[in-house]
Order: structure tokens, then sequence, then C-alpha cells
């Protein structure tokens, strides 16, 4: 049997970061790789419907948030296994997903995006107004010292990320390279075309706005346990869903793999600034470095590679 | 007698207060070739994007292959053999002129899992409308003609008993617009029936078995191209009193 290499570096890397977690005790490290996992999750999942469906979503915030949220609330009902939380993040966020589906059928382009920003902050209000999840004031969750075989639990945290993040990768790209994700390429491109061709639009587009609703949950889900301490204002920030798109936007939207180099890139020069110069000024790196690209190279990272390369080929023969 | 295979019976289309089809019947039979002609505003495309599935017909019903598909969403037309093109071309702009094929092959004609046939089948197409020399040319950087004709090859790819071509030839040129009636003929002859909404009356007349006339959202003559010549209704319809 013939293992894709995406399979082979994902196990690479997730026995690598297990390694890494397992031995190393610095606790930092895990905290900037948790950051910049979390933002790989938000951009891929983004992209799917953003990218390949060509729905421009303002409020990953919002689903972000309600994840987290979710974690909050199961936490103070019963304290379930951090597993648990995150399953029921991913439905809770997931219908709501499926809910922003709908919508679609009646707004598009700007409207759809002004109505997902007025979303977030519903649900941001909605929050802050429930006291059982502690309200305005915000909710402290207390983690436990150790788990497993881990030194310390960011440890433990920074390798469930990995995994969710490999998980989600896999998803879109799955999506990216099926029949799926053909249909929501046509979609992207003429919506009504899409449509007299054959293509189910709706339910391609209820499909793209679950699984990226859902998606956004996990990454929100375990949030609690990062900060320890969640109040809605952090919950909801919308420089998660800023972050959310300009990964995408810098790596590349066409494909699986723009999200995941944007946000790699990005998130590690954000985490550098906010170490060495101050905790404010990576959201200028973030506007300076998408105005830049946007303007330069509107195709992202991804783009730009494959540009290079097919200039590469052209001029190859002749040099040769 | 034969089962038509496509008939409206009465289809009404509002607009708000705006009536854009009034009462609006049309029969095709298997193979024929209907046209549909009319002013500007008549209602021509309004009528066909009912029978596409685009828009709801508010009144009246649309039965295909004797079934009553009023109501049916467009995808499910296009698969039960209903294919459209459009007035202003609508490529699949990030994908080549072939990969444009493979949505309707793959989505409307259900080849699921045979992707070289898939790929015969987009090539063999893409000859027939002689754009095979573009099949992996991206669609965005086609000219004008080269956009009808796609828009018409992808209409084909799903593999459909009815073609609704709405004006492939607006624009083009004499022997463009004969490029394009040829391409028509050809897919007729194969027993793909085909409605064409046209302008270019010299086209409508010399392709049409039938045509039928709409003027501000009612029928107002029908019959073979010499009877509609003939018909003072049309040419006060057309030119006024």
């Amino acid at each position: 049997m013939k293992i894709a290499p995406f399979w082979i570096v994902s196990i690479l890397l997730f026995a690598a970061g297990t390694y890494f977690a397992a031995t190393v005790e610095n606790q930092y490290y895990f905290f900037a790789g948790y950051t910049i996992l979390q933002a790989t999750i938000m951009a891929t999942a983004w992209n799917i419907l953003g990218g390949f469906t060509g729905y421009v979503n303002f409020g990953s915030a919002g689903f972000f948030g309600l994840g987290a949220y979710t974690s909050v609330a199961l936490y103070t009902a019963f304290e379930p296994p951090l597993i648990v939380m995150i399953v029921a993040a991913a439905v809770v966020c997931g219908l709501l997903g499926l809910g922003t589906g709908y919508l679609t059928l009646r707004l598009k382009g700007v409207y759809f995006a002004i109505a997902t920003l007025a979303l977030a902050i519903v649900l941001e209000t909605l929050m802050i107004n429930w006291d059982y999840v502690g309200g305005s004031t915000g909710a402290y969750i207390i983690t436990p010292e150790r788990v497993l075989f881990f030194p310390t639990y960011i440890g433990y945290l920074f390798v469930l990320m990995l995994a969710l993040t490999i998980a989600a990768v896999a998803i879109a790209r799955y999506l990216n390279s099926s029949r799926v994700g053909r249909g929501l390429a046509a979609i992207r491109d003429d919506e009504t075309a899409a449509e007299c061709a054959g293509v189910p639009t709706l339910k391609l587009k209820l499909l793209s706005t679950t699984v990226m609703g859902a998606l956004m949950g996990v990454a929100g889900a375990p949030l609690p346990f990062f900060v320890t301490f969640v109040e809605p204002v952090s919950a909801f920030n919308l420089l998660v869903a800023v972050n959310a798109i300009a990964m995408p936007m810098i790596g590349g939207t066409a494909s699986w793999i723009g999200p995941v180099v944007g946000a790699l890139l990005l998130g590690s020069v954000q985490e550098w600034a906010k170490v060495t110069i101050s905790s404010e000024w990576n959201i200028l790196i973030v506007g300076v470095v998408l105005v830049g690209f946007i303007t330069l190279a509107p195709r992202g990272i991804v783009g730009l590679v494959q540009s290079l390369r097919q200039k590469a080929r052209a001029h190859g023969p002749a040099a040769a | 007698m034969d089962q038509p295979l496509l008939e409206a019976r009465n289809v009404v289309k509002r607009f708000g207060g705006f009536v854009a089809l009034n009462d609006v019947s049309l029969r095709l039979m298997p193979g024929e070739r209907l046209g549909l002609i009319g002013p500007n505003g008549s209602g021509k495309t309004t009528m066909i994007n009912c029978v596409s599935g685009a828009l709801f017909n508010d009144g009246g019903n649309i039965l295909f292959k004797g079934e009553d598909i009023t109501g049916m969403p467009a995808y499910r037309r296009a698969r039960m053999g209903i294919a459209r093109s459009f007035q202003i071309p609508k490529p699949f702009r990030s994908m080549t002129v072939l990969e444009n094929l493979h949505i309707p092959l793959e989505f409307a004609a259900m080849h699921r899992t045979d992707y070289v046939q898939e790929e015969f089948e987009g090539i063999e197409i893409l000859d027939a409308m002689g754009l095979k020399h573009k099949a992996h040319a991206n669609s965005a950087m086609l000219n004008q003609v080269e956009m009808r004709k796609l828009e018409l090859a992808r209409a084909l790819a799903s593999k459909p008993d009815l073609l609704v071509s709405d004006e492939a030839m607006a624009g083009l040129s004499t022997s463009e617009v004969d490029e394009i009636l040829d391409i028509l003929f050809k897919l007729n002859e194969r027993g793909v029936a085909i409605i064409m909404i046209e302008h270019v009356m010299r086209a409508v007349m010399r392709f049409s078995q039938h045509i039928v006339v709409l003027d501000a959202g009612q029928k107002i003559a029908e019959g073979n191209p010499d009877e509609i010549l003939g018909n003072p209704l049309v040419e006060k319809a057309y030119l006024g009193e």
C-alpha cells in the first residue's frame, strides 16, 4: 500500500511534537506553539468557506468563542474530560455553521460578510449576559497539574492541539482534492452556472459552512484550559477573526496548504514580535503584511511559488 | 401520439407587481428545434430561467419527460437532462477549459468514478466544438467566440436531452454566427432538442422548425418560420405601428 507523503509528514510531526513535549521543560515553547497551531486550525477552517467556496466569513471569532464557551458551560456543569468538550464544541459550532449556511440563500458577498460579523457580536453579548458561564466577569478553570507522561500540562495541550491541527488540515485537504472540492470551486467561480451544471449548490454550501463552524469550535474548545481564565471580550476577540482571514490570504486561498503556510509564517512572526518588541506590535504586523500581499501577490505565497515555477519551466528548455 | 419532451402549461412569473410572464404555454417534442423570439424585455430569458430552474414560476406547471418539475431545484433538472448556456458567458474562471467540462460531466452526467472516461469525453466534446487546442488554457483568457463555444460545450457535457441556448450569437460576426449554427445543427442531429433564444433573425429563421413569439410576457404568435414572418402581430411587436 502506498502512503501519501502528507501522512508520513504528519506522523513524523506528531511524533516529534510528542517527544518534544515529553522532554522539554521550558513552557514558553508550548505556549507559542499552541497559539500558532490554534491559528492554523482557524485559518484552515476559514479557508474551507472563504477560499474553496468563495463566501467571506468575518465572524470567525463568534465560532471560536462559542467553542470556548461550550467548554466553559460543560466544565461548570459536570467537568467532563476535555475530549468530550471538544466534540461538543464541534457539534454546537457545526450546527451554528449549518444555520449560517442557510443565510447564503439570501445573502451574498459583502452582505454575507456583515451578517457573520453581526453573528459574532450577538454571541458575545449573549455570553456577557449569561451568568452561568461567568457573565462579563468571566470564568476560572482549574487545570490538572499534569496529564499522562507529560511533565507540564501545557505540553499536553500542545500535543492535543497538534493532533487536532493535523486532523483539520487532513479534512481540508480531502475537501480540496475530492469531487466535493471541485463542486465548491464551481460555486466560488459562478454559483448559477454551477447549479445548472448539476452541482447541488445548497447542499455543498451547507457542508462547507458546517465543517468550517465545527473546526472553529474545535479550535476554541481547549482555550479555557490554555488561558485558565475566560471572559467574553477576549474569547470573542476580533483579532482571531482578522488572523483567520489574513493567514489564508497571505498563504494562498486556492489550496489547503495556503492557510497552513500563512498561519505558520504569520503566527511565528507574531509570536516573535510579541516577545521581542511588544505585544501590541503583532497587530500592526498583520495589517502591514496583509496589505503588502494583497497588492503585490494576491494569490498568496502558494500562488507566488506556482508562477515562479511556471516561469522556470517556460525558460528552462531555452536555457538548456 | 408521442409524449412531448418539455411542456410548459400556463406559466406565470411575477417580480413584485410586474408580470414578466402571463400564461405562457409551449410544447417541445424530442429532437425538435424551437425558436423563442420577442423584443427586449418580452420575457424570453425569464421563460427559460423557469424551465432551467434558475427561477421558479408563480403559476402554471412545467413538465419534462412527463414529470412535473415545477419547484424542482436547477441541479436536479440538469441531472434529468436540461442544459443551458448563458447569455453572458459564465465560465468557471479558476479552471482550464477542460476542467470546466468536468463539472457537468461529474455532477450532471453522473460519471462518479471513471476519471479516464471523463477526460476522453471532455476532449471529444471540445473537438466537436473546435476548442480542442484550448483544452488546457485558462478559461478566463478565452475570446468572445471561444467563451460562447465553451458555454455550449459545458452545456453539452451534462449530456442533455434539451439544450437551451440563450443568445449564443449576440454580437458575433456573420461567419462566427454560422460556426455556432453548425455546432447547434450537429448537436440536434444527435437527438438533442434545442430551444434557441436569439435576436439574430437570419439564424433563428434558418434554424427553427417552430417559433414562439413573446411580447410583454405574453405569447402573441407561434408557427413555422414562414408563418411568423408573415404575421402582422409580430411585425407590430418589433416595429411598432
